[in-house]
């Protein structure tokens, strides 16, 4: 069906739609402003997708996707990749099959993260191609794209997305579905597949050997665009930044650059030759003017200030006019809380009231930071509570040794918390230590997903839950407690207390629904009870 | 056509967002390009929220630059003075006090209040808005939305239209 069909999407939605019309076989992820909405919309319109407990596991299963020829998406947020970049470092030397396209949304400004990393350098760092749309119909016409080059080169490939691209609704016309005609099978490749150092070492060469052919290719590739204009100033930019400099400078020549590494240098060079001044607009780090300047093109970048936040149309005219007085600052709108009524408040009301010393981590729960709580001293990285708080037992003085508490939200302790109890369970500190779990039966800060510990899938099916007690009891923690904060408040508190004074290992789970994911939970529960009764009353003998 | 920017400023959980939807897509179905820009995340706690709606023949960035906001819709009283900084000389300003308590049989669909107010400064026909709310909400909560497009669009009829301002 040839289509002239509008559509008012957000770049996630794009991706979902291109994936399903590139025929993915299986979408992995891991849920993550700005990234998550990728996943449920590829779900929501047909598409097979699962969450999985963290974004290296995801990967993981992604490759094995690939390995079977089928096509295969992976989602998460900037600081996911982190986590996945074990796999994905590895990945870029192995001859994949099916095509390979990981979503990286990075957040400059950071609305919703703990660091605004600019993930552009994972390209360069892990020799992968990478393409960055500017806008919800690029983000369309380049996933689709990315699987063709994935499976040409037989490389991964990262679709870089931020905030403003991920979140914006804008004009998207879809095309023909174009599925792959690979059909899943196994062929066995050990020298492709299997990374020992025999087969990495030639690899390597193979990878770097790809990447100089995909860079010529990119010369001609149509990703990159040249909006022409007045010579006198030229622009060369990529994703979100390509919008903003067309309109702050509506009459300057401009090269979006689409497919972003390998870098088509002979376009960029022949660009920047045909213009009187060139800059370089770019959100972040100052990566694609480094490597212009290494080349030896004479280009300008932007003033160090512009490197933090996100870029828009008033900054980017700034960067133009070379202007660095200082800017007027944002409005300081009402910051986010925890909602009335959630559970959570309970648990950093009696952190607070014992004084506790608390390595926390990420997810709402990170909110107990803020008045009128304060009772958080520590959020890194997912996971790090339990890493954290064993660190200041080992080597606080008794008395405030005793203090520290770790506190981690139920889907971050499936993500990364496992290893962290190993940790426990093998280094004990001499006072012991509490792990506190606030299991809030969901992933609620990205917007109440699913994980391995609810026992539902990402739509909501039922599958095999985790058992977090028999878990933690089985790596060999010694008094494992579970109570619900709001409904035995004095209780919870009595028994952190106790774990607190002892010198054993101790986790204790607060488990109460979040109060916003609590009427589906019930709904879904209730209906799995009746389908359950249904099945039963009808096995049941008639008498 | 030049490019009509509006800002829509409130409080997690007053439909911020799905005000900027109903917009959008009324915007979208008329023909024209619209770019709709919002954060999300963090927000989703009761914080303030801001979404950003462009339309016109060609709009390039999804985000409104500070002082060029065309209309200002606000949703919560106390985000007014906060959000002033978007909206151009000459801007239209839409606050919650032009829909006094009682008013409404639910104060949820303040929003749609709001915009039945905006629409009678704004190009799209009053068929293009309901569509856009049979489109928007499931069918149960057509009538209420209408009804509160309605008030809004009674309560709106002295809203001037932004001025012309040259160079701007």
């Amino acid at each position: 069906m040839a289509s002239t069909e509008r559509l008012l999407l957000s770049g996630n939605e794009a991706v979902a739609l291109a994936s399903l019309h590139a025929g993915v076989r299986l979408g992995t992820g891991y849920p993550g402003t700005p990234s998550t909405e990728i996943l449920e919309a590829f779900s929501l319109i047909g598409g097979p997708a699962q969450w999985s407990p963290n974004e290296k596991v995801a990967l993981e299963v992604a490759l094995g996707v690939s390995f079977a020829g089928g096509r295969t998406l992976v989602t998460m947020k900037h600081v996911g990749v982190n986590v996945a970049a074990d796999p994905l470092f590895t990945a870029a030397y192995i001859d994949l099959t099916g095509g390979l396209v990981l979503i990286s949304a990075d957040d400059p400004g950071m609305a919703s993260s703990q660091n605004e990393q600019d993930n552009r350098h994972y390209a360069r760092a892990a020799i992968v191609p990478m393409l960055e749309p500017s806008d919800s119909q690029e983000a369309y016409d380049f996933t689709l794209a990315a699987f063709e080059l994935s499976e040409r080169w037989r490389v991964p490939v990262i679709l870089r997305m931020t905030t403003r691209i991920c979140h914006a609704k804008t004009e998207v016309i879809p095309g023909e579905p174009r599925p792959s005609t690979m059909a899943p099978h196994f062929e066995r490749d050990i020298p492709g597949r299997v990374m020992i150092p025999a087969y990495a070492r030639p690899a390597h060469h193979k990878v770097r050997a790809k990447m100089e052919e995909i860079a010529r290719w990119n010369e001609e590739s149509g990703l990159n665009r040249i909006y022409p204009g007045d010579k006198s100033l030229g622009i060369i930019t990529s994703g979100i930044s390509v919008m903003h400099a067309r309109e702050a400078a509506p009459d300057a020549t401009v090269l979006a650059l689409g497919l972003t590494w390998p870098l088509p240098m002979q376009m960029i060079t022949d660009f920047v030759n045909s213009v009187d001044r060139c800059i370089v607009i770019e959100e972040g780090d100052h990566l694609l003017y480094e490597a212009l300047t290494v080349a030896g093109l004479k280009v300008e970048g932007k003033p160090e200030m512009y490197r933090f936040s996100e870029l828009n149309v008033t900054r980017v005219r700034r960067i133009i006019a070379g202007d660095v007085s200082p800017e007027a600052p944002r409005p300081r709108g009402k910051p986010p809380e925890l909602c009335q009524g959630c559970s959570h408040r309970e648990v950093f009301e009696a952190l607070s009231r014992l004084d506790c010393i608390v390595a926390g981590d990420i997810g709402c729960y990170t909110l107990g930071v803020l008045p009128p709580f304060e009772a958080m001293d520590t959020c890194v990285c997912m996971g790090a509570a339990i890493g954290v708080g064993l660190g200041l037992r080992h080597v606080l003085p008794e008395a405030e040794a005793r203090r520290v508490v770790s506190v981690i939200g139920d889907s971050t302790f499936v993500h990364s918390g496992l290893t962290g109890i190993a940790e426990m369970v093998y280094n004990p500190p001499p006072t012991g230590h509490v792990v506190l779990i606030v299991d809030n039966s969901t992933t609620a800060m990205t917007g109440r997903q699913e994980h391995p510990g609810t026992g539902r899938s990402l739509n909501h099916e039922p599958t095999n839950k985790m058992d977090f007690v028999a878990v933690c009891k089985a790596m060999g923690v010694k008094n494992v407690e579970v109570v619900d904060p709001q409904k035995d408040e004095a209780k919870f508190e009595e028994i952190l207390k106790d774990m607190m004074a002892r010198d054993e290992l101790s986790v204790l789970i607060a488990e109460r629904p979040c109060i916003l994911a609590a009427p589906l939970i019930r709904k879904l529960e209730k209906a799995e009870a009746e389908k359950h009764c249904a099945a039963g009353c009808a096995a049941a003998p008639v008498e | 056509m030049a490019v009509t920017n509006v800002v829509l400023a409130g409080l997690g959980g007053q439909g911020v967002v799905k005000a900027s939807d109903l917009l959008s897509t009324t915007a979208f179905s008329s023909g024209l390009q619209v770019k709709k820009s919002e954060v999300h995340g963090m927000s989703q706690r009761g914080g303030s929220v801001t979404t950003d709606v462009r339309f016109g023949k060609q709009v390039l960035s999804p985000m409104v630059p500070m002082g060029e906001a065309d209309f200002l819709m606000v949703f919560e009283s106390t985000q007014v003075d906060l959000n002033l900084g978007w909206l151009r000389p000459g801007g239209v300003l839409i606050t919650p006090d032009l829909i006094p308590e009682g008013e409404l049989k639910n104060r949820k669909s303040l929003n749609v209040a709001l915009l039945g107010a905006a629409s009678m400064v704004m190009d799209f026909s009053e068929q293009e808005w309901v569509a856009a709310i049979h489109q928007c909400f499931p069918p149960k909560l057509h009538a209420v939305n209408e009804h509160a497009f309605a008030l809004g669009r009674k309560l709106g009829a002295g809203l001037s239209r932004p001025e012309v301002i040259e160079g701007v």
